[in-house]
């Protein structure tokens, strides 16, 4: 079974959003996402200083055995990547929620986390998979 | 539909392994990294199941003529018991049915042919057979192991204790261990993975204690994503990637399969395999190596020029023993030494080479 953490909010697309105590937003994608991939290569992240938009691609993850889009589930200015991942993908697979996080945004509306599910509702969308 | 399951299928539960659909079978595709799992077979020793593959023994008075008629390589090299021989399976027009191993055994042949194309393999099989008195044998009887990697050999010969003459084995040599006393057992120096190592067909019953066996000796147990790239990295082919009915072995380098000599052999898609040849093979299969950061995918374009053809990519994968993407092309002849993929949003430059990239645990 997958972790899920009670504290994210979560995308139908397997992406998790933490609101940071300084009201940035951090992204990565869910431990289910990770297991389904596999092995992760590559990790291509959003610019530091680029604009990123709800629902819309901000970078790529690639494994052996797939590619797969990485939606942002805010819209605002990319303020930090994880470059960590360049040299080890693979962070993503062995802690997908705290070391493999991918970008930070400086979130313009913080209530276009509304519409995200939370960790029941994520939980019951992957088990009718 | 219900999926079928090897001997194995508990010991895979039992690991952990990640079972998925391949080909209608319910197979492994890890036991938690693929990554791990194919450096296991670059450095030491990993074991896959193959037991989905089909293995057919071939008897009576017509074998021999049998095969010379449908296969492309002769099988009159095979003047040793147990010797393997790697062949495609043609049509009319010159395109692979499927490629296969057919080893020469004490009584007739076996063949060893792909899970995804059992149904028209034996079709095809059966309707040539009409002409010649043999008769078909699928083994269904038996599961088959493929042990692979530097190690290989040596963990597998000591689960083995007590079988003499494995160590003089030859490559693409097989034994028959039933005059051992291990009815139906038969290790082959085959596999396709570019390491050494063992392909080994035993009977279903024993499969299990085999297996574990091999676990207890340090044998890896990997899953067929594990396979999938080291034999790309080897520039093996896949049947439905590398070549398939509309492809003729002579663009998918294939071509050292086809045993020309004695021309009077007429093995089935002889003439259009000649024509081919006489009117200039328009197309070859090309190794192509990504140094940016990025994983070539099959189905993905090859660009020459803006305006010239195209080539397509048939397989694609990161390589783990290299840390950088590899393909394997089928593309036109007149391709130079770099080229461009459509990667996604991007145009990515490749090197263009030989269709190997890595054979014993190096780099070629």
């Amino acid at each position: 079974m997958s972790e899920l953490r009670p504290e994210l909010k979560y995308l139908a697309s397997h992406e998790w959003a933490r609101i940071e105590d300084d009201g940035t937003v951090t992204v990565g994608i869910t431990d289910h996402a990770q297991a389904a991939l596999g092995d992760v290569v590559f990790v291509e992240t959003p610019e530091v200083g680029s604009t990123v938009t709800a629902g819309e691609e901000a970078g790529v993850v690639e494994s052996v055995k797939a590619a797969s889009d990485i939606f942002s589930p805010v819209t605002g200015e990319v303020i930090a990547v994880n470059d960590a991942l360049e040299d080890a993908p693979e962070t993503v697979n062995g802690s997908p929620y705290d070391d493999g996080w991918f970008f930070k945004v400086k979130v313009e509306d913080v209530s276009e986390l509304d519409d995200a599910m939370d960790a029941d509702a994520y939980k019951a969308t992957i088990e009718e998979e | 539909m219900s999926l079928k399951e090897t001997a194995l299928v508990s010991e895979h539960q039992a690991l952990g392994g990640k079972l998925v659909d391949f080909g209608g079978w319910n197979m492994p595709l890890h036991y938690g990294s693929q990554i791990e799992e194919h450096h296991a077979v670059r450095q030491d020793a990993g074991m896959f199941d193959v037991s989905h593959m089909t293995v057919v023994d071939l008897s009576g008075d017509d074998s021999k003529a049998f095969l010379q008629k449908l296969l492309a390589n002769d099988v009159d090299k095979l003047k040793q018991v147990g010797k393997a021989l790697y062949t495609g399976m043609l049509n009319e027009k010159g395109g692979v049915i499927d490629d296969l191993i057919v080893y020469l055994m004490a009584n007739g042949y076996r063949l060893v042919v792909n899970c995804a194309t059992r149904e028209k393999d034996l079709a095809w099989m059966d309707s040539v057979a009409a002409d010649f008195k043999v008769s078909l044998k699928e083994r269904d009887d038996l599961s088959m192991i493929a042990i692979q990697g530097p190690n290989a050999r040596q963990k597998t010969d000591s689960v083995l204790e007590g079988i003499s003459g494995l160590d003089a084995l030859s490559v693409f040599q097989g034994m028959d261990l039933t005059i051992l006393g291990r009815q139906d057992w038969f290790v082959a120096r085959t596999g396709y993975t570019g390491e050494d190592g063992y392909e080994i067909m035993v009977p279903n019953d024993q499969a299990a204690s085999f297996w574990q066996a091999l676990v207890q000796a340090g044998v890896k147990p990997c899953g067929l994503g594990a396979r999938d790239t080291l034999r790309l990295e080897a520039g093996m082919n896949l049947y439905g990637h590398e070549m398939d009915e509309d492809t003729s072995p002579l663009v998918a380098n294939m071509g050292w399969t086809i045993a020309w000599a004695p021309e009077e052999r007429e093995f089935i898609g002889r003439a259009a395999l000649e024509k081919e040849k006489a009117d200039g093979v328009k197309e070859k299969l090309v190794g192509l190596v990504l140094s940016e950061k990025g994983v070539l995918r099959a189905e993905q374009e090859v660009i020459l020029s803006e305006d010239g053809p195209r080539g397509v990519i048939t397989s694609g994968t990161f390589s783990p023993t290299l840390g950088y993407s590899v393909a394997l092309a089928r593309v036109p002849v007149s391709i130079a030494e770099t080229a461009h993929v459509q990667v996604r949003n991007k145009r990515l430059p490749v090197a263009v080479v030989k269709p190997t990239f890595v054979r014993n645990g190096k780099k070629v």
